[in-house]
């Protein structure tokens, strides 16, 4: 049990940190699909973000900034003592995209979540992510007594390349989320050779 | 007419509504949003911000073990992220357990990194093509779970 290195004065080795975002609309199942996987109970963040025109190729030309205070919630997994990984949940109306440019730099990938009852409200997130070049997946959310399309119908709808991976998932199933953040890890892993 | 709008019981499978890829983004100009949010954030005030170190919402911070702390010098806020920080912990995870703004925590910390108080290491940047090694233990990691 005793480990080599006990000099209790020693520095502890500090792990870096990796994020994965899982984005979609409101009440998608982000929250519950970070909580279904994390290993502290999902905690919940403000961060204050300049809004500014960049990134928003329909604002050109306008300079004001404003800011606005966005709650993130997100998730730890403890990869090994020299690796941590966090889920963010981030809020996926357009409105938001500014933050997400923040976000997602440095990001391993996304999980973009496709609510079967109003798939529309990922289409921003998709745009998003295809746009940006990070490595995503679509999770489709199966919520009860809600109509279920295929993946393959919702692979349609949006227009999405072969290669992006569509899963159906229950985000209240620690398995079902546990193979959709599995999914895009390989996605990533497969983005990375090619 | 209707038709196509139409999906009664038992009927026709509604279809998906269909993304626009062409149009892509939107032209949501976020104008309803309220103006800027103005809280007092008292103990964050005068620091000089120019010296704030690059942190990051998951740089990863830890409490440096053989610093001699004087409590007098520092605000009770950062007393509190030098406990936390026994464990090694992101500057997201301190915002949510003080329930502070991720923007605040990390001018309290730029102070205890340069009083050499806390180490904080930078994400990993998965920019640079992320290593097999490193996409390999994440596997594991969440196959584990
Ligand atoms: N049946 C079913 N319910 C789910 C599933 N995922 C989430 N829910 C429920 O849907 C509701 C909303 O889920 P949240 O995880 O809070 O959704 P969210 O995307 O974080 O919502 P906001 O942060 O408010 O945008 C909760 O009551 C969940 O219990 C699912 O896969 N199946
Ligand atoms: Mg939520």
């Amino acid at each position: 049990m005793a480990s080599k290195d006990s000099d209790p004065g020693a520095e502890a080795p500090v792990p870096s940190a990796l994020k994965i975002l899982v984005a979609g609309g409101f009440g998608a199942g982000k929250t519950t699909l970070v909580g279904a996987v994390s290993e502290i109970a999902p905690l919940r963040t403000e961060e204050v973000m300049t809004e500014a025109s960049y990134g928003v190729d329909d604002l050109s030309g306008v300079e004001s900034k404003s800011t606005t205070t966005v709650a993130l919630d997100f998730g730890r997994i403890t990869i090994n003592e020299s690796l941590v990984l966090y889920l963010f949940g981030t809020p996926g109306q357009e409105r938001f995209w500014f933050m997400w440019e923040e976000l997602s730099e440095g990001a391993l990938g996304a999980i973009v979540i496709a609510d079967t009852r109003r798939l529309e409200t990922c289409f921003a997130a998709v745009d998003f992510f295809e746009r940006r070049g990070v490595p995503f997946v679509v999770a489709v959310n199966c919520f009860e007594g809600a109509h279920l399309y295929e993946p393959d119908e919702v692979r349609e709808a949006l227009s999405l390349n072969p290669e992006i991976p569509v899963v159906l998932c229950d985000a209240r199933q620690r398995d079902s989320a546990k193979q959709v953040l599995l999914t895009l890890v390989n996605r990533v892993a497969e983005s990375v050779n090619a | 007419m209707q038709a196509h709008d139409e999906f009664g019981p038992g009927g026709i499978r509604p279809v998906p509504p269909q993304r626009d890829v062409v149009g892509g983004y939107g032209e949501d100009t976020g104008s309803e949003e309220a103006g800027p949010l103005v809280r007092p954030y008292v103990i964050a005030q005068g620091r000089d911000h120019a010296d704030t170190v690059q942190l990051d919402m998951i740089s990863v911070v830890i409490a440096a073990k053989r610093a001699e702390v004087d409590e007098m010098e520092l605000e009770p806020e950062q007393l509190r992220i030098l406990e936390l920080c026994r464990k090694p912990l992101s500057v997201a995870e301190l915002s949510a357990h003080l329930d502070i703004p991720v923007a605040v925590v990390k001018v309290l910390l730029s102070d205890l990194l340069n009083r050499g108080l806390a180490l904080a290491r930078a994400p990993y940047q998965a920019k640079s093509p992320v290593s097999r090694d490193v996409l390999q233990a994440v596997l594991d990691g969440i196959q584990r779970l």
